[in-house]
């Protein structure tokens, strides 16, 4: 306790020089934590939505289909599985027919992705409802997302032809109309697709009962169906996982680099500490301190910078994270076009695990960074140190 | 009432004696090939893609014998020269120079367009001769460039076909199809094909230049134009060899 009442004092002591470090320290522990928060708002976010809109529970995914295989596409529809029939009575499986197309938006070509899903399906938060056609209307309903509509130029009741080939290859096209544009934070549901009712586009491509992935709910187990190869929601979201991560990795290098400014600044400190005040090393040996004791109290003296920080940061940072995380953190417009699904705002979180994590890390290094440049205190001759020699 | 009768049997009577006067689509089909299909042909032409921001001109020299083997060379510009396509039946190679690398086009990868043009390499390699896959009538005359036509319209009898139907106007003397039209089974226009400049050319007409046009897309289409041509020249064997690609 007297060990610990030396070191506040001494430290306090340090006036300005003291501050100074606690405030690079503490806004380096901001930062980290602001930034993994961001990331795993972000991640929570893109993973909540991508379940919602494009995985639900799971997918049956036809053997022959390959997503990274788009010449091989229209060759991946396959006849939907009989033992499945009673769940896809009930809604709780829903096959999606994906096949390529090309539509025509004032006057020039775009390749499209031709997604065909029941307008009764509840798995999905996509608004299929808009695709039932109620009006006398020759045109087929199609809707698409916000990007998609972006990409495209088309908005809600336009007409634009689609072209695509049937099963035997035969060009056909027909116009369809765009009942609705949905907003969706999932590019994989949205950029560069079109969902069609799904008999409408099984009839257009003479591919009668046929799919080429199948959405389950959680009401139905996982089976083992015969060309069919069946892929969780933790394999489903590898991709955007593995994404995230590396954009984390990306990340971390700035604050890794604010990290080792702060705690340069605090091994500084300890090291030209343990120069000037060799007399009073000397004379705390001298009343009878170990030097073991002397070298505790320099480290102690150090990592108390980073308890500091933490009780620093958290006076300007608890009310900054409770604003982000109540208020969210706008993003660009655009930054659905990364290929990521990001929303317009993102809402840090800020876990337990996270908060503690990193106040035990800060106070490590620091301690680290301290008891260093203090190893010096155990080679130091009493004697000299006392008379001020430098050593 | 009954001259009512009378004036409608008239009518169709005389459509029907008209129509007695209309080769026979099959016949007319059969005098095209005549002057389009050659043992061999040997040309160097050009083809200027004109796409909606720029337009890119090519040069190539193609060896054909038959309908079953094309061999083509991009002569120019810088960035295409070199470029190699050989074409054995129904197998299509292409070599890239830039790559130095022979890849075979199959499968869906056929649907694709050549060097960004109209075309797509099925179109380009659909050999099979149209009185196999379509059934032809003659359903009228029009004139195109103040030549006399016979209309030709083709619905497909084959189900593994890449247009439903088509429309031809034949030249009544010449025999060559001055326009030919491509349709969805919808009915939607899909492609254009105008010929002109059409000279005769060791005794038989043919087409020296040719338009080809996505009907659903702006743009001028991608123009064919002959320079040399000749017909039944021997070609030799190794023409038609992959080994020639490199």
């Amino acid at each position: 306790m007297k060990l610990l009442k030396l070191v506040y004092r001494n430290l306090v002591g340090n006036g300005l020089k003291t501050w100074l470090n606690v405030f690079v320290l503490s806004l380096s522990f901001v930062l980290i934590i602001f930034m993994q928060a961001l990331l795993q708002g972000w991640d929570r976010q893109a993973m909540r939505d991508t379940v919602k809109w494009e995985i639900a529970d799971g997918q049956y995914w036809s053997s022959k289909y390959d997503p990274f295989d788009p010449f091989m596409l229209d060759s991946a529809a396959t006849p939907f599985p009989q033992q499945l029939n009673n769940d896809f009575e009930t809604g709780q499986i829903e096959p999606v027919l994906i096949l390529s197309g090309t539509i025509y938006p004032s006057g020039r070509s775009m390749s499209v992705m031709m997604k065909g899903i029941r307008p009764e399906q509840k798995l999905l938060e996509l608004p299929t409802h808009l695709l039932k056609n109620d009006d006398d209307s020759t045109d087929i309903p199609a809707i698409i997302g916000t990007g998609m509509s972006h990409q495209s130029g088309l908005k809600e009741n336009d007409v634009v032809t689609l072209r695509w080939r049937d099963v035997n290859g035969t060009f056909e096209a027909q116009d369809i109309r765009i009942v609705g544009v949905f907003k969706t934070f999932v590019p994989a549901v949205d950029i560069g697709q079109i969902w069609l009712p799904l008999e409408t586009l099984q009839h257009m491509t003479l591919n009668p009962d046929k799919a080429t992935i199948l959405i389950k709910s959680k009401e139905v187990a996982q089976a083992s169906i015969e060309g069919w190869n069946f892929k969780d929601v933790n394999e489903l979201t590898k991709t955007l996982k593995e994404t995230l991560r590396s954009k984390m990795i990306g990340q971390s290098i700035f604050y890794i680099i604010f990290l080792l400014l702060a705690l340069l600044a605090i091994f500084d400190t300890q090291t030209l500490a343990i120069f000037n005040r060799q007399r009073e090393i000397g004379t705390l040996v001298a009343l009878g301190m170990t030097k073991k004791e002397v070298m505790s109290l320099f480290t102690l003296e150090g990592t108390l910078n980073a308890v500091l920080a933490v009780i620093l940061g958290a006076i300007y940072g608890v009310p900054l994270f409770i604003y982000y995380a109540v208020n969210g953190i706008p993003m660009p417009s655009s930054s659905g076009d990364f290929g990521l699904a990001i929303a317009d705002k993102i809402y840090p979180a800020f876990p337990p695990k996270l908060i503690i994590g990193t106040i035990v890390f800060i106070i490590l290094i620091t301690a680290l960074v301290s008891y260093l440049p203090a190893r010096k205190i155990a080679k130091m001759k009493s004697t000299d140190a006392i008379r001020g020699k430098i050593q | 009432m009954k001259k009512t009768i009378f004036l409608l049997s008239l009518f169709f009577y005389g459509i029907a004696l008209h129509g007695q006067n209309y080769p026979s689509g099959n016949s007319l089909l059969d005098k095209i090939d005549a002057n389009m299909s050659s043992k061999t042909v040997i040309m160097t032409a050009s083809m200027q893609v004109n796409s909606a921001r720029a337009t890119r001109t090519m040069t190539l020299k193609m060896w054909g014998e038959g309908d079953k083997k094309t061999f083509t060379e991009y002569l120019s510009p810088a960035r295409e020269k070199g470029t190699k396509m050989l074409k054995l039946e129904n197998q299509l190679w292409l070599y890239s120079p830039s790559t130095d690398r022979t890849i075979q086009i199959s499968g869906h990868m056929l649907r694709q367009s050549v060097m960004g043009s109209d075309l797509s390499y099925e179109d380009m390699m659909n050999d099979t001769p149209m009185k196999e896959q379509y059934n032809a009538t003659v359903t009228g005359e029009e004139t195109i460039d103040d030549r006399k036509c016979w209309l030709v319209e083709m619905t497909a009898k084959v189900s593994d076909i890449n247009y439903y139907s088509q429309k031809l106007w034949v030249d009544q003397e010449r025999f060559i199809p001055l326009k030919m039209q491509q349709f969805a089974k919808s009915g939607k226009q899909l492609k254009e094909t105008t010929l002109l400049d059409i000279k005769q050319i060791q005794g038989r007409w043919y087409p020296m230049k040719m338009i080809y046009k996505d009907m659903l897309k702006d743009g001028k289409g991608t123009e064919f134009k002959i320079s040399e041509i000749s017909f039944n020249q021997t070609i030799p064997a190794n023409i038609f060899n992959k080994s020639n690609l490199k």
